[in-house]
């Protein structure tokens, strides 16, 4: 466990990044990865979709996502440890797009896996809700006429 | 001093940059934002946080030189 601790402690920080939508086969060979893992008993996974947000009677049709990817990254770092300090997790995995996301696509994948399941209710919550609030990335909220609007997490 | 300076989401759009070099005196993170709303006058009506190499700081941060100075949007993460 010792071990553990020093070793996340030196680790860099890892892109999140994928341009444009997360795929349901990128999902599904993430959840395939872990078949040998065998000391897990429990994955929660949230994955967040580009909703079709009717605003002053116009639809989005898609989200453009921008991020200060520096910052970004050593954010998501600090959430994984914070995270890791606080819950029994075996692993955790957090991807974020970049560039065009359609209504109805994946935007964000996050992933938390553990020996037991209450932890990972919680912990998967605590995940989401912090890359909500401390993390610098920008949604450009696209109309079917092509005007926008800046999407603001509430 | 010489700071770079980064703007993101409708920041972007606000002073039509993403990046730009600033020569400034030793000022801090408030005289700063002064500059700034009088140089692009649509900075005014935005609401946004502001980050020193990569680190959120307050309006009375003294700005070091050669720091990388980000104006950041509300986050729409997720």
């Amino acid at each position: 466990m010792r071990y553990n601790i020093i070793f996340m402690e030196t680790k860099k920080p890892k892109n999140v990044f994928k341009q444009g939508a997360i795929t349901s086969e990128f999902i599904g060979n993430s959840i395939a990865k872990h078949q040998s893992k065998t000391n897990i008993g429990a994955h929660n996974i949230f994955l967040g979709q580009v909703r079709a947000d009717n605003i002053d009677d116009k639809i989005v049709t898609a989200i453009e996502y921008t991020a200060y990817e520096e910052m970004a990254n050593q954010k998501f770092h600090e959430i994984r440890e914070a995270t890791f300090s606080k819950f029994d997790l075996t692993c955790m995995h957090i991807y974020h797009s970049l560039g065009k996301v359609n209504a109805g696509e994946i935007c964000l994948f996050v992933f938390v896996s553990s020996p037991r399941r209450k932890v990972v209710f919680e912990a998967l919550e605590y995940v989401v809700e912090a890359i909500k609030a401390d993390v610098p990335v920008f949604g450009k909220e696209i109309f079917e006429d092509q005007t926008h609007q800046w999407k603001q997490n509430t | 001093m010489q700071h770079t300076i980064k703007y993101f989401g409708m920041l972007v759009e606000a002073t039509s940059k993403n990046e730009e070099q600033l020569q400034t005196e030793i000022c801090s993170v408030a005289q700063l934002i002064q500059q700034l709303e009088h140089r692009y006058p649509k900075l005014n009506e935005k609401n946004f946080k502001v980050a020193i190499d990569q680190q959120l700081v307050d309006n009375d941060f003294i700005i070091k030189d050669r720091a990388e100075i980000a104006l950041l949007p509300p986050f729409a993460g997720g």
